[in-house]
């Protein structure tokens, strides 16, 4: 069978991947001409040549979800959505213009894909691990590392079962713990008769529905607990809030402050509301994530235990159709897997890592694992995906 | 792998398309089973689809029918190429084409083998254009769309998309804007009498018109059967449907008298299956009108492929929580008309390219208008591109370029 990854398909990739640079090279001006400027900055912290050891580095990984397409974020008329990113992020870190998601494009199978290091193939809408052991679980394994060490904070629309596989020697003893905040939102609801229902909407892949979330290891009384908040001071805090991923955001950084985590991954969804159609309101849920990928850094700073050891990856799990796809509706779905729905980008920041460097060889989503795993200091061993050589 | 069709799999079928099917039957029976459905699952609606859907069909039949045993195989190689599983190889899909569809799409997006499913199925529709090239209209299509109803001021820049490929004016004269532009596609269906070659669309309530061959599908005027929709799938969900998938299917499987369409008159059942479709299969559509107009120009342009088209947008209702969503109760609704502003221009954007996939392309016009605004941009064969103007015109002269 042909390579379905066609010659064409390299093409449009390269383009898009070659366009993103010039934009950039635009908008940051000489820096780009300089591919190795600098490492990091004051204001990321000392570099790892400062004698930083694996075991003290910590990482934290957002995905920019749900999809979105350069369209919206890197051409001229897209960056004024994103103006945090391009004009506070992106000179301090590395940007990968070239990311290729060959998997499936449904959000949790990419990212459950994303933290192994493997295209998993399960059926986005089903309750199942990921096949392959997550960067959580080698993470924990290998350096030994007690279960506050790993925590997943992700929307509720299936994503309960990402903080492990069940791959035999590996497996949920090993796993990250995995907070839905909604779910937890909705439990500390039942009972109430006020308007407390305008943050529970999930799953924009099919707007009419609003699934049951079962499953989930970790009761209501225990979640306050963990983040040592009464349930009616948390549901007062979510009712200030404008979304799910302010949610998320919130939740977030009071694990940051009680646990310190040295991985975290924190998964951004307000943006896939696309799926209902309305460009306004997708282009507000990008705008939100722009905002909230700056307060994540922000409070990486700010935070004694992470401040200067904290690398901080930013990425889509995926782009959305194009507007020429003809089997496509544009940026309403991510069905057709075209050429630019498959390619998006990654921008790293943190100790070690270069500032205001424009990266435009192909790389793929699977390479993220293996990167944390020789970053952090364990073996990523049954990922598909390679080190990124610019990021160590 | 080719199936062992036999005409009683067409028991169940429409009784047009079970002619179709079983006068074809002898070219299915040569067909890759992995093709056969999917060609079938077209075939099964034609009772309901429009002349130009139909007209698709007949032309694809008609070109496999004419390709000699050699000539087939070579079109057929990457469906062939496909690996399947035994249980998608199956005669009992002839019955069922639509769930074949569903699980092939499963099977190829685990399996990685949609692109390579993709360029099989460009491939095919590229012999068969080429074989059988589209007819060219009979008129110039026009497409114009009508945004901002309900927005006083804006500072959205509006047309971006389209600037490139059109005029645009500041300065028009907007009296009477909707209702000149009425008359002019009612003038055009007059003048061009065809049943589904010309559409109004409204995402509010639609106005009044009186030409027969005009046709007028409305957000508001499905209210009844949105609200229909949406209480069942409530009580799908209420009874414990699995998940998003089976609620899919049950969208799908949706039958028009299911949610309150009246099947009577000549095109009673094409229209009441086409409304239907719209609100089972767009996302969105139930809810937003936004969407619901977006989703409809876009489907009718690949479906019906009109002469015709007046989309007019209306504001949508502010986003709001799910539950409340599904309740259908509309008493309460706040409207968000500065954000269905910004949906209706990159909705109109996607109207303009939709029409653009159609013959006679290169001659067809579209216009879009700010409502009750001096803001409007004509692309037309006898316009420049990416040029502005500020002088005074009014909403006749713009039609005038339109051809």
């Amino acid at each position: 069978m042909a390579n379905p990854w066609t010659h064409k398909a390299g093409e449009i990739s390269a383009s898009v991947s070659q366009s993103r640079r010039e934009f950039l090279r635009s908008l940051t001006g000489a820096a780009c001409a300089r591919p190795f400027f600098s490492v990091s900055s004051s204001v990321a912290g000392p570099p790892f040549a400062s004698g930083l050891q694996s075991r003290e580095r910590r990482a934290v990984v957002v995905t920019f979800g749900g999809g979105c397409r350069d369209e919206e974020v890197l051409t001229p008329m897209g960056q004024q959505n994103v103006p945090y990113l391009l004009r506070e992020l992106l000179p301090q870190g590395t940007f990968f213009t070239h990311v290729e998601n060959r998997g499936i494009l449904g959000h949790y199978v990419a990212t459950a894909s994303l933290t192994t290091g493997v295209y998993e193939t399960f059926d986005n809408f089903a309750s199942v691990p990921p096949q392959s052991p997550t960067v959580f679980e080698y993470f924990r394994k290998d350096l030994k590392r007690p279960l506050h060490d790993a925590w997943v904070v992700a929307p509720s629309n299936g994503f309960n079962r990402i903080g492990s596989s069940d791959v035999r020697s590996f497996g949920p003893g090993y796993g990250a713990q995995v907070i839905l905040p909604k779910r937890f939102l909705k439990q500390a609801l039942m009972g109430t008769t006020g308007d407390y229902t305008r943050l529970l909407q999930d799953n924009y892949e099919t707007p009419l529905f609003s699934p049951q979330v079962e499953g989930g290891k970790v009761s209501l009384d225990e979640f306050t607990e963990l983040l040592n908040l009464s349930a009616k001071d948390f549901v007062t805090q979510a009712l200030t809030l404008s979304s799910a991923d302010e949610l998320s955001f919130f939740v977030a950084k009071r694990l940051m402050r009680r646990y310190a985590p040295r991985l975290l991954w924190i998964t951004l969804h307000d943006m896939d509301v696309a799926h209902a159609g309305c460009y306004s309101l997708y282009i507000e849920g990008i705008q939100r994530t722009d905002r909230l990928c700056r307060e994540i850094w922000r409070t990486i700073q700010s935070e004694p235990e992470y401040a200067g050891k904290t690398s901080l990856f930013i990425l889509p799990d995926f782009g959305r159709d194009s507007d020429g796809s003809i089997g496509g509706n544009g940026f309403q779905h991510h069905r057709t897997g075209d050429a630019l729905s498959r390619t998006t980008w990654m921008l790293a920041l943190g100790p070690g890592i270069h500032a205001n460097r424009v990266v435009d060889r192909p790389v793929e989503h699977l390479d993220v694992v293996p990167t944390l795993g020789a970053r952090l200091g364990f073996d990523a061993r049954m990922a598909r995906g390679k080190p990124l050589t610019e990021l160590l | 792998m080719l199936l062992q069709i036999q005409v009683n799999h067409f028991k169940d079928y429409p009784p047009e398309a079970r002619r179709v099917a079983t006068s074809h039957i002898e070219l299915l029976r040569k067909l890759p089973a992995a093709f056969t459905p999917l060609l079938l699952q077209q075939i099964q609606a034609y009772d309901w689809r429009f002349p130009a859907e139909r007209r698709d069909i007949d032309r694809q039949l008609t070109f496999l029918k004419s390709l000699a045993e050699a000539e087939r195989r070579r079109l057929f190689t990457g469906f062939e190429q496909l690996k399947l599983p035994a249980q998608l190889l199956d005669v009992k899909w002839i019955e069922s084409p639509v769930e074949f569809s569903e699980q092939l799409s499963h099977h190829l997006w685990t399996t990685g083998q949609i692109d390579a499913f993709h360029q099989a199925s460009e491939a095919y529709l590229k012999a068969v254009f080429a074989a059988i090239p589209a007819q060219p209209p009979t008129t110039r299509r026009l497409g114009i769309a009508v945004i901002g109803k309900g927005v006083e001021r804006n500072t959205y820049p509006l047309f971006r998309k389209l600037r490139p490929y059109g005029s645009r004016f500041t300065n028009v004269n907007p009296a009477n804007g909707l209702k000149t532009l009425l008359a002019h596609v009612t003038d055009r269906a007059a003048a061009h009498p065809s049943s589904f070659d010309h559409w109004y669309i409204d995402g509010g309530p639609a106005e009044k018109i009186e030409q027969p061959f005009l046709t007028s599908i409305s957000y508001h005027g499905l209210a009844q059967n949105r609200q229909a929709l949406l209480r069942k799938t409530s009580s799908a969900i209420q009874n414990g449907i699995a998940g998003p998938k089976e609620l899919l299917s049950l969208l799908h499987g949706m039958k028009p008298e299911e949610i309150g369409f009246d099947m009577a008159g000549p095109n009673g059942a094409i229209l009441s299956h086409f409304a239907t479709s719209l609100l089972t299969s767009g996302s969105g559509t139930q809810i937003f009108s936004t969407s619901f107009v977006q989703w409809a120009t876009r489907e009718l342009w690949r479906r019906a492929q009109p002469l015709t088209m007046l989309a007019r947008f209306a504001p949508r209702q502010r986003l709001r929580p799910m539950n409340e969503l599904l309740s259908g109760d509309e008493q309460t609704v706040e409207m968000d008309a500065p954000g269905s502003l910004i949906d209706a221009d990159m909705g109109a954007y996607y109207m303009w390219l939709e029409q653009q996939r159609l013959s006679g392309a290169e001659q067809s016009s579209f216009m879009i208008w700010f409502e009750d605004h001096a803001e409007a941009l004509v692309v037309s064969p006898s316009l420049a591109r990416n040029t502005e103007s500020n002088a005074r015109v009014d909403m006749r002269w713009l039609l005038a370029q339109t051809g």
